[in-house]
């Protein structure tokens, strides 16, 4: 594409200034929003825990949790769909995983990808619902939100009596696909880190000696990774092109021959993926299901797309940005506690600081793309 | 466009008074309670009264913290990240050992000293290595209620649980069961959170379980639905009503006659105490040598008058 033939000046293939051009990226905003959340948590939370290995670990993988759901919310959103049942599908996988590995005792490993085929099945009936009968995706997910937590609180209920279901630490004891999503790598390097005094160890108890941090759980490695892939598929692939297409104008697009109704339930599907990626971390690193899992995640994935400077109408956005924003979101989100805020007023400056950081990123968006 | 510098200190200068206004509380001791209460439960009004007035006669810092929707697995992160914060101690819940018992025992062994409140149970917090365990043993509670009531002729009943996902609330209404003798089956409903739901399920269930003997609400939450739905459909002071917790509309309740007893698991000694036992350990070496039971009670129509005035507040 960059080598047609320039025998008429069009607007299309006009001459960028490379400096405009690296400052057009979507993802400015999330750069900036990142930078001056760390300097004010830097000047107002320093010296409280926040920034000592624990501390780093507890924002970052609160972060990595939102960024999991963001980068699948965000492609949904590009496409021009919503998906309101990410919360409790998270519930409803976990759930699932606990009932196939621990109630019906199959091996953990077909647990969780009978699991995955189930919930990503779930992700199409969803899309397949909104571009058959056209309704908002808005009003058909909001159903599947009640819907999947309704049975993710049935469904232990009549079998366990119970809506929490434990013993999936124990049952996943050396499963192989377990260990991808509850374990943890570069344990020899913390530790080592930990005999150099680099990081705090453990004072008394068994693990006396040991670092307080031991390894970067497989949440976070899952996060970066699909932040990669997504990214990758989004601004490298004919697909990722088709996801715009899909997104800004869908008529357009079916016009000039994108399969939209593929693209979008492919992404409906990957949203549902991710979810069920969250659900797996999730019940592999605390051992257990309940029912009460992923409320009200549909949003904090949502803000965090908003965030990283997606626009809620389609179009136009970018993993990278989402990411960062979902970092945004969960720093800003622990940072509260450690710089010591009131606990009812806890949500008040969350709210203020989400609704600045939008603000800011809009704004600088304007101001480079010259837009809207 | 306005500068970002310009922005950013305005965020600043706005966040500053608040900031430095919690810092500059006490010079002494630092604990933070941790409860896994979503942020409509209201009941939990009372354990944040009585942190903050412990604090304030311990002369130490303390903060309440619980995850906004309930969600347990947020609520292990508010641990880890409190351990984080370097406190003296973590006074928390023990809401489901699976999920938080990790972050505990990492906190323990961190050098942070932890009380377990509320949920949980002596054994748990024995096991996880928390100075001691400070709360109503959940099924004994509703154990000794059916018995109670079993005296006074109930045969049958209603559970209205609010909080379903919390295996403590369902342990409540299965001891209740089986100090009727009798089997939990379909008595217990699945409320929701919302009053006019909760009100409306349980007019729902009785109109169509007419010979329900008695009614079993498990707190505020779904106390005071009920007790509207038991004045609208005339059966309030006939049907045998019981809950546990107290707050101002239940005590009315049990004044007017409509509710036979509250169950008062004194809140205020589940946040009062940890505080005060953990602040004495630390200056004085002192600790009392066993688990403290702040529950249960039976609040009746007798004595109501020091519950009266303080109930929503202390009590």
């Amino acid at each position: 594409m960059a080598d047609t033939p320039q025998l008429v000046m069009d607007e299309r293939v006009k001459q960028i200034s490379p400096m405009r051009r690296a400052l057009i990226r979507p993802e400015l905003g999330g750069i900036v929003g990142t930078v001056a959340v760390f300097i004010f948590f830097g000047l107002f939370a320093f010296d409280s825990g926040m920034f000592n290995s624990q501390g780093i670990m507890n924002w970052s993988v609160v972060s990595a949790q939102f960024m999991i759901i963001a980068v699948g919310a965000c492609l949904l959103m590009i496409a021009g769909e919503f998906d309101l049942s990410v919360g409790s599908m998270i519930g409803f996988a976990g759930m699932m995983i606990a009932i196939f590995g621990v109630t019906l005792g199959w091996p953990m490993w077909i647990a969780i990808l009978v699991t995955f085929a189930l919930c990503v099945s779930i992700g199409a009936l969803n899309g397949f619902i909104v571009v058959r009968t056209g309704l908002p995706s808005f009003i058909v997910t909001l159903a599947f939100l009640f819907i999947l937590r309704g049975f993710t609180i049935f469904l232990p209920q009549t079998i366990e009596r119970k809506t929490i279901i434990g013993g999936i630490r124990e049952a996943a004891e050396g499963d192989w696909l377990a260990n991808l999503f509850g374990g943890t790598i570069g344990k020899g390097f913390f530790t080592w880190m930990g005999e150099a005094g680099m990081i705090a160890t453990f004072e008394r108890g068994t693990r006396e000696g040991q670092p307080v941090v031991d390894g970067i759980p497989m949440l976070i490695v899952w996060a970066l990774g699909l932040v990669l892939v997504g990214h990758v598929l989004l601004t490298r692939t004919r697909f990722g092109n088709w996801i715009f297409a899909a997104g800004g104008d869908a008529e357009a697009a079916r016009n000039s021959g994108v399969p939209v109704n593929r693209v979008k339930i492919t992404m409906f599907m990957f949203t549902a993926f991710c979810a069920t990626v969250f659900a797996a971390c999730q019940v592999m690193e605390f051992g257990s299901a309940g029912a009460d899992r992923g409320l009200l995640k549909e949003f904090e994935a949502i803000i965090a797309v908003v965030i990283g400077g997606a626009l809620l109408t389609g179009g136009y956005g970018s993993v990278i940005g989402a990411a960062l924003g979902a970092l945004i979101f969960g720093v800003v989100q622990q940072g509260l506690f450690f710089a010591g805020v009131e606990s009812s007023l806890f949500r008040v400056f969350l709210g203020v600081i989400l609704l600045f950081a939008v603000i800011l990123n809009t704004y600088i968006r304007r101001i480079i793309t010259g837009e809207r | 466009m306005i500068p970002m510098h310009k922005l950013v200190l305005a965020a600043t200068v706005a966040a500053t008074p608040l900031i430095a206004a919690s810092a500059a509380q006490a010079e002494g001791e630092k604990y933070i309670l941790v409860s896994h209460a979503p942020d409509s439960d209201s009941w939990w009004n009372t354990v944040k009264n009585a942190i903050a007035l412990a604090g304030e006669q311990m002369d130490v810092e303390v903060e309440y913290r619980n995850p906004p929707t309930g969600d347990l697995a947020d609520m292990a992160r508010i641990i880890e990240q409190a351990a984080a914060s370097g406190p003296d101690g973590i006074i928390t819940t023990l809401a489901d050992y699976d999920v938080l018992s990790g972050p505990i025992r990492s906190a323990v062994d961190s050098g942070v000293d932890v009380i377990i409140m509320n949920s949980g149970s002596p054994d748990q917090a024995r096991e996880l290595g928390a100075l001691m365990y400070v709360g109503q043993p959940e099924y004994d509670a509703g154990l000794a209620a059916g018995q109670r009531a079993k005296d006074d002729g109930v045969a049958s009943f209603l559970c209205v649980n609010h909080y379903i996902s919390s295996p403590a609330s369902s342990e409540r209404c299965q001891g209740f069961a089986d100090g009727l003798g009798v089997d939990l089956g379909e008595q217990m409903i699945d409320s929701g959170q919302d009053p006019s739901e909760i009100k409306n399920r349980v007019q729902a269930y009785l109109s169509s379980n007419p010979d329900t003997d008695a009614v079993l609400a498990l707190g505020p939450t779904s106390a005071n639905p009920t007790l509207q739905a038991l004045d609208e459909t005339g059966l309030a002071g006939d049907i045998y009503f019981g809950t546990f917790d107290l707050g101002a509309e239940i005590v009315q309740g049990i004044k007017d006659g409509v509710i036979e007893w509250g169950i008062d698991q004194q809140p205020f000694l589940q946040a009062y105490l940890p505080v005060v036992v953990m602040t004495n350990y630390h200056r004085y070496g002192v600790l009392p040598g066993n688990n403290i039971n702040s529950g249960p009670g039976f609040v009746t129509a007798d004595a109501l008058e020091m519950v009266e005035e303080f109930a929503g507040e202390y009590r």
